[in-house]
């Protein structure tokens, strides 16, 4: 097993200045994934699974611990001590992130959000148009929605964009933030079913889901935060 | 899925393609201890201890401090954010860096000028204005001060590329009108002056004024402000369009941090003339470190 991410002893606190108050979100966080695997988070609200995907991707400034990732660019580089220039090259080329809360970007419509994804590594219009149709047809996501600005998709519909956004540039590492929060069984079923062709194509993934019964056998790990510590569950 | 070649389940071999980027790190421009004051300064206010001074101004003798040790890089092809409150500095910094006031100390490089080996700063003014017409372009928020309100919008762009060095007169016709075709502006009406034109329209013709000597970097100030928003978001796709088909550097300056959240990757925070943080934008905007950008940000939510 080659291992491609490791968190060392990740601890990561919110100074809010207004209120004069310190949040512990995370602490003393050890982690090891390897490549090809899916690994899932599960805790209750607030118990900071976010916070340890959002420090993974530097979405929240690195504070004390290390987090080493194998990247096919740079080799072994801890994540909280590169240059935010290097972070912006690893989010354009190699590590993919699927948020919780599905922002809708304004005034593009899910053709060219997926589009965009693929321009921003610098391939040709033609051939970004080509891989948007087919993973767009891929997620099954209606062609009668394409064209159409995602502040009025449902909830399962976002989502499948917000992943295929993602999965049109195949990271290998995937983050993903409670992908099946808010949906009725049956898009869950399409999630799982998801899953399921990543896992295939040997996309290493790091989810949190609510739910993790429904990716039961899927996982090959599984952990659970408790108030920010985070267990490791057989 | 035609990237990953998949065996047992595990990814063996993923494809590089050849329009793939490989990481740079070059940069467009270099800036070091830029400082910027308005008044010479007295007893109180210099020699390092600055204890008279009430935000950028000194109380005793009236002198402003509008950019304190400033030091930043740009690197190509990317969009750098530049945020803060209205005084805090943003427009004189870029002011600066265009040459149109004279900065009082400080550096600045562009490995593009002399091989980045000369200070920008210390250049005669001959020298900067070639500097300024053939490696940067400048949109100014209010279009007054980047366009002939009365000369053909055409004729605007024709004046930049002569300053540019630019002598073909079809040459420069075509590109112009290629031009104000990207920006959108009717071809019927190309030739009318940019006072005829709205707001939106005015920026648009300073955006292609600006890109028309093929620049490194462009400087934008504001360009949004005061627009009312569907025209606001027009001009934002466009600039989005100028990211994804022009290799050009942009530094971004806008109080709205909407703005640079859709356009910026990283970002640069500015408070009564000096640098308080910078970081990657979404950084920024969710765990912000310094006391006022939490406020910024809160302000925004
Ligand atoms: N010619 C001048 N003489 C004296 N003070 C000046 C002069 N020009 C600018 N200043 C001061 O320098 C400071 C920075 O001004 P600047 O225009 O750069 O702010 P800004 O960040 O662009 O603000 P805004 O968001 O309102 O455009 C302010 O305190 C301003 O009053
Ligand atoms: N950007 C932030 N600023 C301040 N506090 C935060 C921030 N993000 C998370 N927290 C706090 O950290 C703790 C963990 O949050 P989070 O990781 O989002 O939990 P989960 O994803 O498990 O629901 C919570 O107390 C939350 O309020
Ligand atoms: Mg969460
Ligand atoms: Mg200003
Ligand atoms: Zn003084």
């Amino acid at each position: 097993m080659n291992t491609i991410l490791q968190l060392k002893k990740l601890s990561k606190c919110f100074k809010l200045h207004h209120l004069g108050t310190t949040i512990e979100a995370v602490r003393d966080i050890n982690m090891e994934l390897a490549e090809g695997d899916f690994t899932g988070i599960t805790g209750k609200s607030g118990s900071g699974k976010s916070t340890i995907l959002k420090c993974i991707y530097r979405t929240y400034a690195p504070q004390q611990g290390e987090i080493w990732y194998h990247s096919s660019s740079f080799g072994w580089i801890d994540l909280c001590a590169i240059s935010e220039r290097k972070m912006c090259y690893l989010r354009k080329y190699e590590i993919g992130y699927v948020s919780q809360f599905l922002h809708a970007i304004p005034r593009t419509s899910a053709r060219e959000i997926v589009e965009n994804s693929m321009l921003e590594m610098g391939c040709e219009l033609q051939f970004a148009q080509e891989e948007t149709k087919k993973i767009l047809s891929h997620f099954e996501l209606d062609p009668a929605l394409w064209d159409n600005y995602p502040v009025t998709f449902s909830g399962g519909e976002r989502l499948r964009l917000n992943i295929a956004r993602a999965m049109v540039k195949h990271p290998r590492l995937l983050l993903l933030d409670e992908p099946t929060a808010s949906l009725d069984a049956t898009s869950k079923l399409k999630v799982r079913e998801l899953m399921q062709q990543l896992i295939q194509e040997g996309t290493t993934m790091l989810g949190i889901f609510h739910d993790i019964e429904f990716m039961r056998n899927l996982c090959h790990k599984e952990y659970k935060v408790v108030d920010g510590r985070l267990h490791e569950r057989a | 899925m035609i990237r990953a070649i998949v065996f047992n389940g595990k990814t063996i071999y993923r494809k590089k393609f050849h329009w793939m980027k490989s990481f740079n790190e070059a940069i467009v421009l270099s800036v070091q201890n830029l400082n910027k004051q308005h008044g010479t300064g007295c007893e109180q206010c210099t020699n390092g201890n600055r204890h008279s001074l009430i935000k950028n101004y000194c109380s005793q003798c009236g002198t402003v401090y509008a950019c304190q040790n400033v030091s930043f890089e740009v690197y190509e092809g990317e969009t750098l954010g530049l945020v803060g409150e209205s005084g805090s500095g943003k427009s004189t910094l870029m002011d600066c860096l265009y040459f149109d006031i004279e900065t009082t100390s400080g550096k600045a490089f562009m490995p593009s000028y002399k091989k980045g080996e000369h200070n920008l700063f210390h250049q005669t003014s001959q020298e900067q204005r070639w500097i300024r017409n053939q490696l940067m372009g400048k949109v100014y928020q209010h279009a007054s001060r980047g366009l002939k309100m009365d000369f053909s919008s055409l004729s605007n762009i024709a004046e930049k590329m002569i300053a540019a060095g630019y002598r073909n007169v079809s040459d420069m016709k075509s590109r112009a009108t290629e031009l104000l075709k990207h920006v959108e502006i009717p071809i019927g009406r190309m030739k009318d002056a940019p006072k005829k034109f709205s707001g939106g329209m005015q920026q648009r013709v300073q955006i292609a004024r600006a890109l028309s000597n093929y620049p490194p970097l462009l400087l934008l100030d504001e360009v949004t402000t005061g627009l009312d928003l569907s025209i606001q978001a027009s001009v934002l796709d466009l600039i989005k369009i100028i990211q994804r088909d022009f290799n050009v550097s942009m530094i971004i300056v806008s109080h709205d941090l909407r703005v640079i959240r859709m356009l910026a990757e990283r970002t640069i925070v500015m408070l009564e003339g000096k640098i308080i943080e910078q970081g990657l934008t979404d950084q920024l905007l969710e765990d912000p470190q310094h006391p006022y950008t939490q406020q910024l940000v809160q302000s925004l939510i």
